[in-house]
């Protein structure tokens, strides 16, 4: 039973990297990443349930709030960067180039 | 006999030296005009004093100074160590008391020259280094002495360097010097790994002398390479052939270099290096025969030369590698004592000569070209009679010195059987009469060829200059008086005073008969004052016969002129092709290989980088790639992990 | 283990969907849809405050915010040819092989030897977990309180900084 729940879990993982490789809006990009992180969190109750230990809940419980935090930080800075180049297209992005 | 003495005769002209320098830096010239001549009189005193001491030993007892201990690795122990033994003091007196009266002279000489301080600087670290050869115990630290002398004669010769040809000259002296020090030091070497083989190895130089016998008899061809090695060592010092090159160059240098260096003491050098270690060469019979014919063809050679130079400086160069040829044929044939008697005698007539020579080209400005002058004699009285006393001593006008001197070895090589090499030094000392009186008469007497304004001008030197000059006189007419033949008064006094430092070589002839002697006697004066008529002949009395001898001649002059052209031909064998080579290895070798595999490196490196570099696109879906790149592998790793 | 297919069959349509469609109001639409199967997948798994607390912070609060922001710029939808295609080949083919190793790692997966061990009182209660939160896990617990400040001081002081003095 565990397995199964697993196996859908590195699914979403991956359809969730998918997207982050592929789409140019940052936004969708940021979606993206929430969906790798709901899988994952997936992975930890699966795994806790299967030990019977809250341990993996707790730590569940952690993602959930850094997740938020993170999207707040990370649309406060697209927004800025909409605000300066007026894009959202990941490949205009390039300050770093080297 | 130890004593602390012996090391102030060198270290007085050093600290010469450093006031030297130290007053050119400070720029205070007449610091160094006083301690210039003041460190080698003071030496020259104690010179006296160590003589005389040495005078109290018995015959064969030395003074020495062991100052430290040089070099000790594994089998070879070097001291620093001073010794005077009788062979030493003779040099020392010449050096410190010839170079004393060529100190003096230079205060007169050098009075307008701004530079004086580095000259006295110079010329002290000369007199040291020329010291040190002659004080030395053992053969490294005399190569001390040698390369230090090499070096001074370098720095001297072009003092005045801003002037091209002048460092030139000193370059040339001494990369000719350079060959000879390479076959020094291989021989040795030599010496050191033989005597290492079949006794003590030791470079001691009583050491060596000692163990010479015994090297000839394990080793035999030992002492013979040896010798030869160390003769070329000796033909770059004293300017034989094939190394004699550089001294007629060496005439750039101030006229008191020319005296000093070039004529009493460094380029004795070689004949001193062969008088000391004369115990080794009498076992070297064929090499001694070697060093003899050398000798004799130099000097017949060089006074060929010396017979149609217009410049008088470089009459007397040619003069000195001559007379030095006297020299070493006196030692090839086994009359040690007597090359080293000449050696003294010439110390005496060519420092003169010289010093009138550059008497004269003080006088006129500058002037030495003999065709621009004449008649001097009446405007420089004393340096025409100083250089005349000279000219009769050098020629060989008997009761002069080298009378005396140049006869002990012309028959010490008719007598050992060297008939070749001694008919050619016949030759010579007619060839040394003619060129020598012409020197004078070109000089001194006859009609003014003078410049009119520089004749103006023309008076003689101040008494700091002529003193030195009447002193050597004297010298180069009685110094010859130490050496008298046929036992009359004291005899042979300066060889039998030399016998206990020097060595006798095997199958030693008897005495001849006093009849050979005279014949050979009389022989050598006729050809020598034959010379000397020939040239008053020509230049006092007929001067219009110049213009026939001349006509006839033309071939011989042509290729005397050129000097047989021996310079061009050294510069096509040698200097040539190790140019191209140079150039070669510069422009092929350097710049395209090894620049090219420097740069390469970079080049490569910058490539590189490059490439890499495209990997910050600074697109953040790149990066995001290559992150999931890194998690397949770490997720295929952990799947492999979890399959075991 | 009905539910589970059913769930199955739902989620990961949803999932494609956020990543393919073109218009993002949609993707988010769709990003709710599969947060809230997730919610359900929790239900499942006896992880009932977690449940609770991916609707509350997930579905309420992130995507609300995602939606601001969608609307706030006022987005075209995204032209389907935008981007090198040799990227976007190098991401499938990536995201598909990290699938691949992910299930197959998943399918290795060692299980305990009780495959379905009877859970333990109150498992995934409200009180299990606070028991762990302020006992063993104190300090990651305060730690993100910081963390949460942080974030939010980080965005007010991002967004004032045009209107700044």
């Amino acid at each position: 039973m565990t397995e199964h729940y697993l196996v859908l879990a590195a699914i979403l993982f991956a359809i969730g990297g998918l997207g982050v490789l592929i789409r140019r809006n940052v936004i969708v990009i940021l979606m993206s990443v929430e969906l790798m992180l709901n899988a994952v969190n997936v992975t930890f109750v699966a795994l806790a349930r299967q030990h019977g230990s809250m341990d993996g809940q707790v730590i569940v419980f952690f993602v959930l709030t850094v997740a938020a935090a993170e999207v707040a930080v990370g649309l406060a800075i697209i927004l800025m960067n909409f605000a300066q180049r007026k894009t959202i297209n990941a490949d205009e992005i390039r300050l770093l180039r080297g | 006999m130890e004593t602390e003495l012996l090391r102030w005769i060198v270290l007085l002209p050093l600290l010469g030296f450093f006031a030297g320098v130290f007053a050119a830096r400070t720029n205070r010239p007449e610091l160094a005009r006083f301690t210039g001549p003041a460190v080698v009189l003071a030496a020259f005193v104690v010179v006296l004093i160590s003589v005389g001491r040495l005078w109290s030993l018995p015959a064969d007892g030395a003074l020495v100074d062991k100052m430290f201990t040089w070099i000790e690795a594994g089998p070879l122990s070097i001291d620093f160590t001073f010794r005077i033994d009788r062979l030493t003091s003779v040099m020392l007196l010449i050096i410190t008391g010839v170079g004393s009266l060529i100190h003096l002279y230079s205060l007169g000489y050098m009075d307008h020259e701004p530079d004086v301080a580095r000259f006295f600087a110079y010329l002290n670290l000369f007199v040291s280094s020329m010291l040190i050869l002659v004080l030395a115990d053992s053969l490294p630290v005399l190569f001390i002495g040698w390369e230090g002398v090499g070096l001074c004669s370098y720095l001297l010769i072009g003092f005045w360097y801003k002037d091209m040809n002048n460092a030139d000259a000193g370059q040339k002296a001494m990369i000719a010097n350079r060959v000879g020090d390479a076959a020094f030091l291989i021989g040795m070497f030599l010496l050191f790994w033989s005597l290492a083989q079949v006794g003590t190895a030791s470079l001691n130089l009583q050491s060596i002398n000692e163990q010479a016998p015994l090297l000839a008899e394990k080793l035999p061809w030992v002492p013979t390479v040896v010798c030869l090695l160390l003769l070329i060592g000796a033909t770059g010092k004293s300017a034989q052939i094939p190394l004699y090159v550089w001294l007629p160059d060496a005439m750039a240098g101030p006229t008191p270099v020319s005296a000093l260096i070039h004529a009493a003491t460094m380029v004795t050098a070689g004949v001193y290096m062969i008088a000391r270690l004369s115990f080794l060469y009498v076992e070297a019979p064929g090499a001694m025969d070697v060093v003899a014919t050398i000798g004799a063809l130099t000097c017949l050679f060089a006074a060929t030369m010396a017979i149609v130079q217009d410049d008088l400086k470089k009459v007397l160069a040619y003069s000195t590698v001559s007379q030095i040829g006297y020299m070493i044929l006196g030692v090839g044939v086994g009359a040690f004592a007597a090359g080293i008697f000449h050696l003294m005698m010439h110390a005496f007539f060519k420092a003169l000569l010289f010093l009138c020579a550059g008497a004269v080209m003080h006088a006129l400005h500058g002037e030495i070209r003999m065709s621009h002058m004449g008649g001097l004699g009446s405007k420089m009285p004393i340096t025409a009679k100083t250089f005349l006393i000279a000219a009769m001593a050098i020629a060989g006008v008997p009761g002069f010195a080298a009378f005396f001197s140049k006869d002990m070895i012309l028959e010490a090589a008719f007598v050992s059987g060297h008939t070749l090499q001694w008919a050619l030094g016949l030759i010579g000392a007619g060839f040394t009469g003619f060129y020598v009186f012409r020197g004078y008469f070109r000089t001194f007497t006859g009609e003014s060829r003078l410049d009119p304004e520089v004749a103006a001008h023309v008076h003689e030197m101040p008494r700091v200059m002529t003193v030195p000059l009447m002193i050597l006189a004297v010298l180069s007419i009685v110094g010859g008086w130490i050496g008298l033949p046929f036992g009359l008064l004291w005899g042979d006094a300066i060889g039998h005073y030399l016998s206990p430092s020097l060595a006798t070589p095997h199958g030693h002839h008897g005495h001849p008969t006093t009849g050979t002697l005279l014949f050979l006697m009389t022989l050598a004066t006729a050809v020598a004052l034959f010379g000397i008529w020939w040239a008053w002949t020509l230049y006092a009395k007929s001067p219009q016969l110049l213009e026939t001898v001349y006509a006839r001649t033309r071939g011989v002059y042509t290729v005397l002129w050129n000097r047989y052209w021996v310079d061009e031909l050294y510069d096509t064998l040698i200097v040539d092709p190790y140019k191209r080579t140079s150039r070669f290895f510069w422009k092929g070798v350097d710049a395209v290989f090894i620049d090219g595999l420097v740069n390469g490196v970079g080049a490569v490196v910058t490539w590189n980088a490059g490439v890499w570099r495209r990997l910050q696109s600074g697109n953040v879906s790149h990066y995001a790639l290559g992150m999931l790149a890194g998690a397949v592998l770490l997720a295929g790793a952990t799947w492999l992990v979890l399959q075991n | 283990m009905t539910l589970f297919w059913i769930l199955a069959c739902v989620t990961i349509p949803a999932a494609l969907t956020v990543i393919l469609h073109r218009n993002p109001v949609y993707s988010a639409l769709a990003l709710v849809f599969t947060l809230f199967q997730v919610a359900i997948m929790f239900v499942a798994l006896d992880a009932h405050l977690i449940a609770f607390l991916q609707i509350i912070i997930y579905a309420g609060a992130i995507v609300v915010l995602i939606l601001f922001a969608i609307m706030l710029l006022s987005l075209e939808p995204e032209e389907p040819g935008d981007g090198r295609s040799s990227l976007r080949a190098a991401g499938w083919g990536a995201a598909a092989l990290l699938g691949l190793e992910l299930v197959a790692i998943a399918a290795v997966f060692p299980d305990t030897p009780a495959a379905e061990k009877p859970l333990p009182e109150g498992y995934g209660s409200v009180a299990k977990i606070a028991e762990r939160l302020f006992t063993t896990h104190l300090l990651p617990f305060e730690l993100t309180s910081v963390l949460l400040l942080v974030a939010v001081v980080g965005a007010v002081v991002m967004a004032r900084r045009r209107t700044g003095p």
